[in-house]
């Protein structure tokens, strides 16, 4: 707590001066726009606490909110230590702070991959448990009793003795000159009030009702509003623009042609998105311009011939004779879709930048947009909103790039935002991947384990440090450890980066591969034994674990064994990912023409100790549905280096009439936390395969489903 | 200059007839409650009420309005079945993200001064049309009997 005492005071200089961030009022409260008294607050004791001599107070959100809860999730972890009222208490967003804000488990300041909970649960407790302590120090001291003698509760010191009590905000100033405990005593969870109980969220106050603003919502005054196109096939470039028919359009203001990049301006996003389509452009393709589906799948099969760098210990197994089982399965590129399309609003001035986005990674925004204007990123001001949808798009930032680039044209600030179809067409992508999986069966069980995994290693241009010793750590999440008790297993990888596209993280990222390619696996492998795949499952788990506590909870919930009607079947998937288990079982009708009805999901989940477990219900319900999307409905293809889908009506997302039920059974649990997000929507994939497989006797290797390879197969 | 009546006020644009309606509230008027998804009537962000009906103001040319009434989400709350659904919708915690939130309460407000009861078919039906990435469709449809049961009891 001391180190960053100094750090602090820059940082309240920052906020001075530069009016940073959106601050989301709670529950009935008012939104407020913050660089405001509240943040330069006379109690300071960390990056995360501000406690006004009024008592008004304000909780710095370090982890960005994109409808995953976090935000509700993390002041629920302060003010349970803190004892303080959520309803009186204003979240806000963290400015650009790689040193303040870094996320603990990355050291860079971002939201994903499950780790919000698992990174900051002691250190959002802790910073709660410190406040509290300064401020039962300054009040004990103003009543000249022992601090041990003091309670708190709802933002008030209460010395029972004497009958007396005072607000935080009548001490925040005497507190502020105490020096914060440097191990501060944490609550004895029993006495929780708040952490494992349901929490109505902190952050949907102003969504139902229009008021919250998203990037895209943003009005800076005098703004213009641009929509672009890049190339459509990757690394190409402008070779001619013929503009006189956009020129001539109403509205329209300003065309901005760069290398790679052709963007209208005008006095709304019609006029704006009219001259674009009015523009003759002539590109030159480059490198790409043969990249299609067919090459992508070459390239991925083509690499799985090299041995790649071992993840594990256990040599490959030889692949050869009557007891070995083999089976390759593979996942395709998908785009993210978020609902709110890509934007970056910028507004450049002489020597200087300013912002406003929802990114996952306010100092890479930052960092990218200073780079592109030559200035230090301190020259940049980032104003980062609440997200409408991530699922790791908003991890990367191409988009904040792409509008610097074009805002450095056009006089005043500019609000670019792309047409979904340029979202689809013009994205960064979940690779495709593969797995070549063997294992070598004695009666009926594997005796040997090998699973190679063929993929891009997007950690080694995301986070360079992270990627040691040739292996992409995500790539092989689910792979290395499964929740299976299994004999020496020889994980490979094999680093590949597919031509003509660019890859990113996608919610469920590494194990969205590896454990569809796992669990359909060992129900093949099931099947060879002749067993059935839960007791199969069984056999492979320690009697006593936590993967076996979830798989016989799913497996009683959902009725597993009890008969269906014919081309109906159950499939299971158990997993161990993020530090959460997970056993998912769905239920599907397959019809005559191969279309599969997803009819009931049972989900049971041990994620050791949760904060809000109304919010861990909703992120497997949610989650679900974005892998039922995946699983039934989306891959992008391409063709002369093209995307061929474009918007929601061939990239299709899962509608409500396609729903199944969804039941969430969580299995209370004092283990250490696990993430949530992600994991959800990997079990949904391998749990409606293995159900085809059950109703139909066909394994799809290849998602997503083809409905006409089932129909010919089965 | 058009004449827009919208959410019972009277406002005034200066735009060519054929802008769709969803940019003129957005960026003509700063009404930034409708949201932008797809532009082709395929998610449902844009649905706003023209007379009570729910309709994709992405799709609808601003000068086709004319003297209909328009309400939306910033409006919704004052009419009680919107007011309905945005109760339930915070006692269920409904929203995640929030951005194709608009949208689905507009469709659901809609949806519920019109059938006092839906079934899953009539919900189904008419909510087909919004498309969720976050997939809150579950709590959607609790909402809906939700509110409804609560507007019409």
């Amino acid at each position: 707590m001391n180190a960053v005492a100094p750090t602090r005071r820059q940082l309240l200089r920052g906020m001075a001066a530069g009016g940073f961030v959106l601050a989301v009022g709670l529950a009935g409260g008012q939104l407020a726009v913050a660089g405001d008294d509240a943040h330069a607050a006379a109690f300071a004791p960390d990056a995360f606490i501000r406690i006004g001599t009024d008592g008004a107070m304000t909780l710095i959100m370090p982890q960005v909110e994109m409808g995953q809860g976090i935000y509700t999730t993390l002041a629920m972890l302060i003010a349970e230590e803190l004892d303080v009222d959520l309803a009186t208490v204003t979240l806000a967003e963290a400015p650009p702070s790689d040193a303040l804000y870094g996320n603990p488990l990355f050291k860079i300041q971002m939201t994903g991959g499950s780790t919000s909970v698992r990174a900051y649960f002691l250190p959002m407790r802790r910073a709660g448990a410190a406040a509290r302590a300064m401020l039962v120090q300054a009040a004990a001291a103003r009543w000249r009793v022992d601090p041990a003698s003091c309670t708190t509760e709802a933002g008030q010191v209460r010395h029972a003795a004497s009958g007396r009590s005072i607000g935080y905000g009548a001490i925040a100033g005497a507190a502020a000159r105490l020096k914060p405990p440097a191990e501060p005593v944490l609550k004895d969870p029993k006495t929780f009030r708040l952490v494992g109980k349901p929490h109505h969220r902190l952050d949907t106050a102003h969504k139902v009702d229009g008021s919250l603003k998203y990037g895209i919502d943003v009005m800076p005054e005098g703004v213009k509003f641009a929509t672009l196109a890049a190339s459509p096939v990757l690394g190409g470039k402008v070779a001619h623009v013929d503009d006189s028919q956009a020129r001539a359009l109403p509205g329209v203001r300003q065309i901005v042609v760069l290398d790679d990049i052709v963007a209208v301006v005008g006095d709304h996003m019609w006029a704006a998105k009219q001259g674009l389509d009015a523009l003759a452009i002539t590109w030159d393709d480059g490198a790409n311009a043969a990249v299609s589906t067919e090459t992508l799948w070459q390239g991925l099969q083509a690499a799985a011939a090299q041995p790649g760098v071992a993840a594990t210990k256990a040599a490959p197994i030889d692949a050869t004779g009557e007891d070995v089982v083999s089976a390759q399965y593979e996942i395709p590129l998908l785009a993210h879709a978020p609902m709110e399309p890509m934007n970056c609003t910028v507004h450049v001035k002489p020597g200087a930048c300013e912002l406003w986005v929802g990114t996952q990674v306010s100092t890479k925004a930052q960092g990218i947009a200073a780079k592109a204007l030559g200035i230090p990123p301190e020259a940049v001001t980032v104003n980062n909103h609440l997200i409408g949808g991530g699922f790791g798009r908003r991890l990367e930032v191409d988009m904040v790039e792409k509008a610097v680039r074009v805002a450095q044209k056009v006089d005043g600030p500019v609000k670019i935002v792309w047409t979904r179809e340029e979202d689809i067409q013009k994205a960064m992508y979940r690779s495709l991947y593969g797995s070549w999986m063997s294992a070598r069966l004695q009666d009926g069980k594997p005796v040997a384990w090998e699973h190679k995994v063929v993929g891009p290693a997007v950690i080694a241009r995301f986070l360079p440090p992270a990627f040691t010793g040739g292996i992409d750590i995500d790539a092989v999440d689910g792979a290395v450890e499964t929740p299976y008790v299994l004999p020496d297993m020889a994980v490979r990888y094999v680093r590949h980066e597919p031509v003509g596209v660019q890859t990113c993280f996608w919610r469920g990222v590494g194990p969205n591969n590896n454990v569809f390619s796992t669990e359909c696996f060992v129900d093949l492998l099931a099947n060879k034994a002749g067993t059935d795949p839960l007791d199969y499952r069984r056999s492979l788990t320690d009697p006593k674990g936590r993967a076996r506590h979830v798989l016989d909870l799913a497996a009683e919930k959902a009725g597993w064994g009890t008969p269906l009607p014919a081309r109906s079947g159950r499939g299971i998937c158990l997993q161990f990912a993020f530090g959460s288990y997970l056993a998912t079982i769905a239920e599907v009708a397959v019809a005559d023409d191969g279309t599969v009805r997803v009819q009931r999901l049972v989900t049971a989940v041990d994620c050791g100790v949760t904060v809000n477990p109304d919010g861990v219900i909703a992120q497997i319900q949610g989650g679900h549905v974005f892998g039922l999307s995946a699983v039934l409905h989306q891959q992008i293809t391409l063709e002369k280096g093209r995307v061929q889908q474009s918007n929601f009506h061939d990239y299709r997302v899962l509608r409500i009439d396609e729903m199944p039920q969804i039941e969430v059974h969580l299995v209370a649990s004092a283990e250490a936390p696990g993430g949530i997000g992600e994991p959800g929507t990997v079990s949904v994939q391998p749990a409606v395969a293995n159900a085809v497989y059950a109703a139909t006797g066909v394994q799809l290797t290849r998602m997503p489903i083809d409905p006409a390879l089932i129909a010919r197969k089965a | 200059m058009l004449e827009l009546s919208i959410n019972g006020e009277a406002h005034h644009a200066d735009v060519t007839a054929d802008v769709p309606l969803l940019w003129v509230l957005r960026d003509v008027l700063g009404m930034t409650g409708t949201k932008f998804g797809c532009g082709i009537a395929q998610c449902g962000a844009c649905t706003v009420h023209l007379d009570g009906q729910p309709v994709r103001a992405c799709q609808l040319p601003v000068g086709l309005v004319g003297a209909r009434k328009i309400t939306t989400v910033e409006g919704v709350g004052a009419t009680p079945a919107g007011a309905a659904v945005q109760k339930a919708w915070l006692d269920l915690d409904v929203i995640q993200c929030g951005y194709c939130q608009s949208g689905q309460i507009m469709s659901a407000a809609a949806l519920i001064a019109s059938t006092p009861a839906p079934s899953d078919a009539d919900i189904d039906a008419a909510m087909a049309g919004n498309i969720c990435r976050c997939g809150t469709y579950v709590r959607i449809r609790e909402g809906i009997k939700k509110a409804a049961a609560e507007h019409h009891a």
